[in-house]
Formats: C-alpha cells, sequence, structure tokens
C-alpha cells in the first residue's frame, strides 16, 4: 500500500511538473530572468502547489498519525543554521545554470533526454560526494572524541 | 522588467501547480512523509532496511510521468540552452547544495513554505535568490 501510494504520488509529481512547464529548463530559465522578459509563470506553480499543499498540512495537524496508520514524519530541525543556507545558495547557482532541479531532472530523464541524464548523473555524483564527504567529517568527529 | 506575455501560462502553471500540491498532499496523508525529492533520492545512498522501497517507487513513478503524460496528449516542447559542460556543473553543484541545504524546489520550497518551517523559508529565499542572480550573471553581465 505504501510502495503504490508512492508510486502514485510520485506520477502526479511528475505529470504536474510536465503540466506545469517546470519539466522544460528554457521555461524555468524564462522565470529566472527577471531583468529580461520575464515570464512569471512559475510564481504561479509555486501558489497552486503551497496552497494544496497547505491545506493537507492543515487537515492532519492535530494528527498523529495518516489516513491508513502510519506515523506522521515531519523534520524536527528548526534552526537556520550557515549549513542550510550555503548549501541552498550552492543548490540556486546550480539551478540557475540549468534551469533543472531535482524533480525536472527525473522527469526529462524519463523522457530519455540526452542533456536531461548527463545533468541527473552529475547530480547524483554530487549526492555521493554529498556522502564521502560526510562519512570523512562524522570519522573526524570520532576521533576528536 | 518586461513581462514576456507570450510565454506566460497563467492557467496550465496555476493547474500544474494544484497536482503538485495533490501529489504532495497524498503523499503526506497517506505515507506521511515530506515529498522532496533530493532528500527521497539522497536517502537511497544511505540505504536502510525498510527504507529503500517508498523511495525507489516515488522516483519510479516521477521517471515514468512523461510515458503516462503522452498517452493522453503531445509531451511540451523542451528547451535545454547550455551545453553538456555546463550541464554536468550544474548537476554537480544541485546535487551538492540541495543535500548540505537538506531540501530543494519541492521539500523546502512546496512542502516547507506550506508549512510555515523557518527552514525552508530561509532556504527557499537563498536558493531562489542564487538562481535569479546566477541567471542575471549569465545573460546580462556575460562574466560567467
Amino acid at each position: 500500500m505504501y510502495s503504490f501510494a508512492s508510486f502514485a504520488a510520485g506520477l502526479l509529481f511528475g505529470a504536474g511538473l510536465i503540466v506545469a512547464g517546470m519539466a522544460n529548463p528554457a521555461k524555468v530559465l524564462g522565470f529566472l530572468d527577471v531583468a529580461g522578459s520575464w515570464d512569471p509563470s512559475l510564481a504561479l506553480v509555486m501558489a497552486g502547489a503551497v496552497g494544496v499543499g497547505a491545506a493537507a498540512f492543515a487537515l492532519m495537524r492535530r494528527r498523529r498519525h495518516t489516513l491508513i496508520g502510519a506515523p506522521l514524519r515531519l523534520p524536527g530541525a528548526r534552526k537556520v543554521d550557515r549549513r542550510l543556507v550555503i548549501g541552498s545558495l550552492v543548490f540556486g547557482v546550480g539551478w540557475g545554470l540549468a534551469g533543472i532541479c531535482p524533480g525536472p531532472a527525473l522527469v526529462l530523464a524519463g523522457q530519455a533526454s540526452a542533456k536531461g541524464l548527463v545533468f541527473l548523473a552529475a547530480m547524483l555524483a554530487g549526492n555521493v560526494l554529498f556522502e564521502l564527504f560526510e562519512k570523512k567529517r562524522e570519522r573526524k568527529a570520532r576521533t576528536r572524541a | 522588467m518586461s513581462i514576456d506575455w507570450n510565454a506566460f501560462t497563467p492557467s496550465q502553471s496555476l493547474a500544474g501547480g494544484a497536482m503538485i500540491g495533490a501529489a504532495t498532499a497524498l503523499f503526506f496523508m497517506l505515507n506521511g512523509r515530506i515529498a522532496g525529492i533530493s532528500g527521497i533520492i539522497g536517502g537511497l545512498l544511505r540505504p536502510q532496511a525498510g527504507d529503500i522501497s517508498w523511495r525507489l517507487t516515488f522516483v519510479f513513478g516521477m521517471l515514468l510521468a512523461p510515458l503516462a503524460y503522452a498517452a493522453f496528449a503531445a509531451l511540451p516542447e523542451i528547451r535545454i540552452a547550455g551545453g553538456y559542460p555546463t550541464l554536468a556543473l550544474a548537476g554537480l553543484l544541485v546535487g551538492l547544495g540541495t543535500r548540505y541545504g537538506s531540501g530543494c524546489t519541492s521539500g523546502h520550497g512546496v512542502c516547507g513554505v506550506a508549512r510555515l518551517s523557518p527552514r525552508s523559508l530561509a532556504a527557499t529565499l537563498a536558493f531562489m535568490a542564487a538562481g535569479f542572480a546566477t541567471v542575471f550573471a549569465v545573460r546580462h553581465l556575460a562574466i560567467v
């Protein structure tokens, strides 16, 4: 059941990206180019997604379990730290260079776009690098302790 | 600033956004998790028992979305401006940045903003600002 729900959610999410125009990198860059001829469409994507999402989160606020009994897992961290801000800035630079973020990267790969596949492979390499850096950091922290 | 009215697609973008929101809602109300793509993919690189199949099925659903869409209508045209080296660099930065920043456009930008999470609001401001600045530098300063 859980696997089916996540498959359906992934499918609907991906279809939403296509309908919204977010799976077209040129359109994303048109939104990020406020100094050129600006395409405000993606602001409406955010508005639609956040609006529907907020209703769901509000509905579930008093519950501790989902409609089918799974525990609700929300991120516990509250602090805005350097890691969060610098990581997000680095992500934004990559997003601005290609017009692709992780969701559309999957959709483009699903269309067998060669450029999309190169982006996805590089993104996964970035994920692997992160894991390696984290392991190194954890080892260092352990030897210091 | 001038608005590109020919490119502006208010109804499709609002409808697509609502679909993304509905996917997020479905995922949270049934599986109890945040639909953050970078986190869902990233978690596959630290495999833990019982934590793999839902990630794989979500990713599989996203990969199949264009195929499912094409069964109903012709897929819209896509254009990717950058060359391969630019895309490789961009992908690497996105892969690193989203993991250090604990999220991307979906986890922070949609789910986190919808929950009014202070961390997600800060992250969203940061990646939007960096995105605007990068496109400005590439298109209008020609320094990159």
